[in-house]
């Protein structure tokens, strides 16, 4: 059994230097740098607080991280939902196409989502064909289309989470219920969401972490013009070299991050999603 | 008075048959044990009267009124799960009390009989505590007097002891006959363990491949059973190979020894025959006395505590089982011939198979 644990604990040896090498050391070259250039101190923080720009993404940032958490969650869980009722073969069926999405590359997605939204795009061509609106609407570069974006890159994942969570709870639960009584819609009420509070708490804060520091889609499809924090920060390294702006965001980010996790790791819904529950 | 009323039920899944033919009428007040071998569909049945199961065919009548098409929610049935299947969310209290908000009774009403089924289970204290800080037996009560609560036509219960350990199911079993005397409910109780369905019920159909291959009292089923699974099935039994004797029609020959039973007529002489004899009902020693006498060689005494099992082989080869109080019996060492008697009428004859 020793002998076991120590091969184990070797065996992550490759994969724990990798990480360190290309992750820690990095994070913590940011850390130095946002506290020394381009001089020692914390001033560079205290311009963040200052900075009229960086208050503004930071507002983008949350708005498009809350819709897009809100949306995300419940569209997830009816899916969810849904598939966890279904006959093996459809729900086979439908893990199937909820996976489909990993395997296109972010990129493909979000110059999709620009053909389908953008003024003379797919969606916007079929409503005037058809004349429901008569001018076109503006669906894309703004926070309508990143939300969108964000949604759909989101909702595979916190299905799976939502799913995985979902087909834990014991089904007689829901026959107990039934045998007391209660009606479809006091069941839901009264016993799937209330069980469920712990994958939604982790599928919600799962969503909205990710969504904080997002980058790929939201500059595609916000085109500069609705700005997130990852994007304002690649700007000021790559066009502006503004390195203090740059790294200090960066820790913020990154602070804030791990505050928001802390924080949600101590609610008990989400140490219940964490525990092994016993098996029946 | 019948309450319930099932006629000629089937349920198939495609190719298995969970159910067929089954005739089960159960009388207001009754409690009666679907027993059975795993698979033999006892939970289908339980389920089916619970309305979670549709029934390929077949009519459930509840006080004449079929009910076989109607929903589990609109039965009035209490369900007890074998895996309890309480609401992990929500206090002891709350779980009893949640047939009585989803009927919408008044508050008051709901916490006096929320405070009367906690006292009937022998939980007053515990009323706040969530499922998981309670233990098995805890667990059991809550989820009986859950099904309880709302006054219930019929409470359907599926191996609800089978969690528990052998201690406490002694325990649980007194506690649920008490249960089903102080409330009057009918109670259908579902369990494989045969000596849980003779120590409670006031009936048994004993199941077998999707059959009910007898229903009875236990007593009559112990006593008289009228096939060769139920002689098996219920309590410990011994079998032995006899035919009718070729000279006398009213003889039996079987382990070296002839004695009259009682024959079917249409038993001819030279047929085969089962015979069946309890272990209890077998007597060793040379103490005189009637009844079929024949000899046979120990093989093996074990001790059990109250009782020792002998372990007995025929001049015919056979081995059957004696039970006998412990006393003086140890001097029985295998390898020693002994005396053994049987009182006729505690025999059973049963046409070969
Ligand atoms: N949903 C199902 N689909 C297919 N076959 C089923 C299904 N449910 C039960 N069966 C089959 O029906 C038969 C009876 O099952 P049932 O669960 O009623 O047995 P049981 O008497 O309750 O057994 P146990 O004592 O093991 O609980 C079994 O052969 C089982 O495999
Ligand atoms: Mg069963």
């Amino acid at each position: 059994m020793r002998n076991f644990k120590r091969t184990a604990l070797l065996l992550t040896l490759p994969a724990s230097l990798v990480a360190i090498c290309l992750y820690a050391a990095p994070i913590l070259q940011v850390l130095a740098l946002s506290v020394t250039e381009p001089k020692p101190g914390l001033a560079n923080y205290q311009n963040l607080f200052a900075n009229a720009a960086v208050g503004r993404v930071v507002v983008t940032t949350l708005k498009v991280s809350i819709m897009t958490t809100v949306l995300t969650v419940v569209a997830s869980y009816i899916v969810a939902f849904a598939i966890i009722h279904m006959s093996a073969g459809l729900r086979r069926v439908s893990l199937f196409l909820v996976l489909v999405p990993f395997w296109i590359s972010v990129l493909v997605r979000a110059f999709s989502w620009i053909t389908i939204l953008r003024r003379r795009g797919v969606l916007n061509g079929a409503l005037m064909e058809t004349g429901v609106i008569s001018s076109p609407l503006d669906l894309v570069y703004n926070l309508l289309g990143v939300t969108i974006g964000m949604v759909h890159y989101m909702m595979p994942f916190a299905i799976l989470l939502l799913y995985a969570n979902l087909s834990d709870i014991d089904r007689r639960i829901m026959q107990a219920a039934r045998s007391l009584g209660a009606r479809p819609a006091t069941i839901f009420w009264r016993v799937w969401l209330p069980l469920s509070l712990p994958g939604l708490a982790l599928a919600t804060l799962f969503v909205f972490v990710f969504s904080l520091g997002f980058l790929v889609t939201p500059a595609l499809l916000g085109a500069g013009k609705t700005l997130m924090i990852a994007e304002y920060i690649s700007v000021q390294i790559s066009s502006t070299s503004r390195w203090d702006l740059a790294t200090s965001l960066s820790t913020m980010l990154l602070l804030v991050v791990g505050i928001i996790v802390f924080a949600a790791m101590r609610s008990p819904a989400l140490r219940a999603a964490f525990v092994a529950r016993p098996q029946q | 008075m019948t309450l319930l009323a099932i006629e000629d039920l089937a349920k198939t899944y495609d190719k298995v048959t969970a159910l067929t033919g089954i005739n089960l009428s159960v009388e207001a007040g009754e409690f009666v044990t679907l027993l059975g071998p795993s698979g033999s569909g006892k939970t289908t049945l339980l389920m089916s009267l619970a309305g979670f199961t549709t029934p390929s065919k077949g009519t459930i009548r509840l006080d004449g009124k079929d009910i076989t098409h109607l929903d589990p929610e609109d039965r009035d049935f209490g369900f007890v799960f074998q895996g309890y299947a309480l609401f992990p969310h929500l206090s002891v209290a709350n779980n009893i009390a949640f047939s009585l908000k989803v009927r919408k009774w008044e508050k008051a009403r709901i916490d006096a009989r929320v405070a009367e089924m906690l006292s009937l289970v022998g939980l007053d204290n515990l009323a706040g505590r969530k499922p998981r800080e309670l233990s098995g037996g805890q667990q059991q009560r809550v989820a009986i007097a859950r099904a309880l609560a709302f006054g219930p036509r019929i409470l359907l219960l599926d191996e609800p002891l089978s969690a528990l350990d052998r201690m406490l199911r002694e325990t649980m079993q007194k506690e649920l006959k008490r249960l089903h005397r102080e409330t009057g409910v009918t109670f259908v109780y579902v369990t494989h363990d045969q000596e849980e369905a003779i120590a409670m019920s006031d009936r048994i159909a004993v199941f077998n491949h999707g059959r009910i291959v007898e229903i009875g009292p236990p007593r009559d089923l112990y006593k008289k059973p009228a096939t060769h699974f139920v002689a098996g099935f219920l309590g410990e039994n011994n079998f032995l190979s006899g035919h009718r004797a070729d000279d006398d029609e009213t003889m039996v020959e079987a382990f070296g020894t002839r004695f009259s039973a009682p024959l079917q007529p249409r038993e001819r002489p030279g047929d085969v025959l089962t015979i069946w004899v309890r272990p209890e009902h077998i007597r060793l020693g040379p103490a005189p006395g009637d009844g079929i006498g024949f000899r046979a060689t120990v093989v093996e005494n074990s001790f059990v505590g109250a009782v020792e099992r002998i372990l007995l082989r025929t001049s015919t080869g056979e081995q059957m089982v004696a039970t006998l109080r412990s006393e003086a019996h140890s001097e029985y060492k295998p390898g020693q011939v002994v005396e053994c008697r049987i009182d006729p009428a505690a025999i059973g004859v049963l046409p070969s198979e």
